[in-house]
């Protein structure tokens, strides 16, 4: 019969209602995928890691030669923590993306783990802290880069993993909801080449914001990945500031206004 | 609770499709029971309706006593699940997917390694048990995902369709372990368009057909009510369609003997109590009218003619809509 596409308000049908969440069962999905995910981790973190590193030398030895001073820094220095935010966005959104699609779609996973107790907020749940973990952990690994590097000046870099943490939250978050929305696969191309891509380029990673012309600051200062950058920066070089508080509230308000998005989003989209 | 499962007046729509029309049935503990009908009919829709995943558009649903929409969890923790698509962890082993399962019902650890032993053995899957799943057969897939449906101990076994898609031998196999099942008194609701596996495993069913529930009875008892013990098929070498006259005809020379019939192409279906004897009269009396028959041919009824009695299509039609007749 018709398999009319719903449309995109229908999808967010049941937003006001309360989720239906078991927090055991949310992370018995968050360990299958781990579970999954340990059949190949030393491959995929291979692949993910390998990419902000030649980065980092592209960027930080080559170009940053010419480059003296930057915001008072070295460019290896203002790079390098952006870096950690980038590759750790990286690993979020593709596992958020491509991976969850999968799950959903052909694999049907979800459909399996919905025949059980779990429920189908359950499932998006543990996908969320599944995709939060990913960048967790990439950002973690490439931190790790920076720390042999001798590029984090103080103790206070392992805070990083608080910006960290609400960073991939957020992108776990936007790109479910793409994943939603999603006919296919070819779509998340747009995705990458719209959105993370350029946030990858203009947010603050390679250069402050404040050298893009004045009218489209505005962009980046909306992203994710500029906040994110903006607390992960002083806190790897030690120079903290109170400031800093406001793109971390920034963050975790987004999280909190957005997770329930993706929850109701992916439920109408599956069930019928 | 009297019954495993009560269905009244059970509605599904998607958007103004009815999918299933106010049906009622109810399953008793310890019965096979199945839902027989061709692809379209409303089965998986049913389904999807009883364990939970696709919400009730109207009517009345209990599953073991507990409303399934305002009760969703604590009804799947009793149920076993094995629904018409794979939806098995492919990259997982196969115990692996069975451990993965039993964290979804909280089972502990060790419970969760006998019971997954138990099942290896009992599907057996044992040599296979770390197998990566992609790389199994599709038998083997189908097995796993019962023995999966099975880690919980389920209350009620529910199969959608469980050996379509399998080569004989496979769903062979699968009808085996059913059996079993059903012999340790497993409560079962089990969706299929095979009349044969219907009639292997079903105590009680419903026919299925447009979303409606065309009967329900004991395989027997449907075969008996509606078509009885045999049917003489006669083949015409017209190339065309039968004439009325000529179907007439046969059905006078078997007067009462005829239960009823079915014209099929330029086969004349006859079902009768007496076949032996019904087959012989008809193929002297067509010897003395001088009508050439292609062939005759006697043969047990079956629920395939009581469905192609009851809607005028085959059920295991290869186009997937039923093969309509003339
Ligand atoms: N999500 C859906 N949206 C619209 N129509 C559907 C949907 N799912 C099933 N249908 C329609 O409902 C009817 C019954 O389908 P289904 O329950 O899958 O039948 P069966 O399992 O007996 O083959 C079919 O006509 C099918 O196309
Ligand atoms: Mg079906």
């Amino acid at each position: 019969m018709q398999n009319t596409q719903p449309s995109r308000l229908s999808l967010l049908h049941g937003i006001s209602q309360k989720p239906d969440l078991s927090w055991p069962l949310v992370f018995s999905v968050f360990l299958r995928n781990l579970k999954v995910f340990s059949k190949t981790w030393v491959a995929t973190i291979m692949f993910n890691f390998v990419e902000p590193l030649l980065y980092l030398w592209a960027m930080g030895f080559g170009l940053g030669v010419y480059v003296t001073q930057i915001q008072g820094l070295s460019y290896l220095d203002f790079l390098a923590p952006g870096l950690i935010a980038s590759s750790a966005m990286f690993a979020t959104t593709y596992e958020m993306t491509y991976g969850s699609f999968t799950r959903m779609g052909h694999q049907k996973v979800f459909h399996g783990m919905v025949a059980t107790p779990v429920s189908m907020d359950d499932v998006l749940m543990g996908e969320i802290l599944y995709g939060t973990f990913k960048g967790l952990l990439y950002g973690f690994v490439f931190f790790t880069v920076v720390v042999l590097f001798g590029i984090a000046k103080s103790p206070l870099a392992l805070l990083a993993i608080i910006p960290l943490f609400f960073m991939s939250a957020v992108f776990s978050i936007i790109s479910l909801v793409w994943t939603a929305i999603a006919p296919n696969y070819d779509s998340f191309g747009y995705f990458f080449t719209l959105f993370i891509s350029p946030m990858f380029l203009f947010a603050g990673i390679f250069f402050p914001i404040d050298n893009l012309p004045p009218a489209i600051q505005f962009l980046p200062a909306m992203t994710p990945l500029y906040h994110a950058v903006e607390v992960i920066r002083p806190l790897i070089l030690g120079k903290v500031y109170w400031g800093m508080l406001i793109h971390l509230a920034w963050l975790v308000a987004l999280t909190l206004v957005t997770i329930r998005l993706p929850l109701v989003m992916v439920k109408n989209k599956l069930i019928k | 609770m009297e019954f495993a499962i009560e269905a009244k007046k059970l509605t599904k729509r998607f958007g103004h499709f009815t999918a299933v029309n106010e049906i009622d049935f109810s399953v008793k503990y310890g019965e096979c029971f199945g839902l027989l009908g061709p692809n379209g009919a409303g089965k998986t829709s049913t389904v999807k309706m009883i364990y939970g995943f696709s919400p009730v558009t109207s009517g009345k649903l209990e599953v073991l006593g507990m409303d399934i929409m305002t009760n969703a969890r604590d009804a799947k923790s009793l149920l076993g699940i094995v629904s018409q698509e794979d939806n098995l962890d492919p990259e997982l082993t196969v115990r692996e997917n069975l451990l993965v399962y039993a964290g979804y019902f909280r089972l502990d650890r060790k419970t969760a390694r006998t019971r997954a032993d138990e099942i290896l053995s009992f599907m057996g899957l044992e040599d296979k048990a770390n197998d990566v799943v992609e790389n199994l057969s599709g038998g083997l897939k189908r097995r796993l995902t019962i023995g999966r449906a099975l880690i919980n101990d389920p209350g009620i076994l529910i199969l959608d369709e469980p050996t379509t898609g399998l080569d004989p031998h496979a769903r062979r196999l699968v009808w085996q372990r059913l059996r079993q099942l059903k012999e340790e008194g497993t409560t079962m609701l089990l969706t299929t368009h095979y009349l044969e596996e219907a009639s292997q495993l079903c105590d009680r069913l419903i026919i299925m057909h447009h979303g409606e529930i065309l009967e329900q009875g004991t395989p027997a008892e449907l075969v008996q009510k509606h078509v009885g013990r045999d049917a003489v098929e006669i083949g015409f070498t017209q190339k065309q369609k039968i004439p009325a006259e000529l179907v007439n005809r046969f059905l006078n020379w078997g007067g009462p003997l005829v239960k009823s019939h079915q014209v099929l192409g330029t086969d004349l279906i006859i079902f009768t109590q007496q076949g032996e004897f019904l087959s012989a009269k008809l193929r002297k009396q067509a010897a003395v009218a001088k009508i050439p028959l292609a062939y005759q041919n006697l043969r047990p009824a079956t629920l395939e003619d009581v469905f192609l009695k009851l809607t005028g299509e085959y059920l295991d039609a290869p186009d997937g809509k039923g093969r309509e007749l003339e």
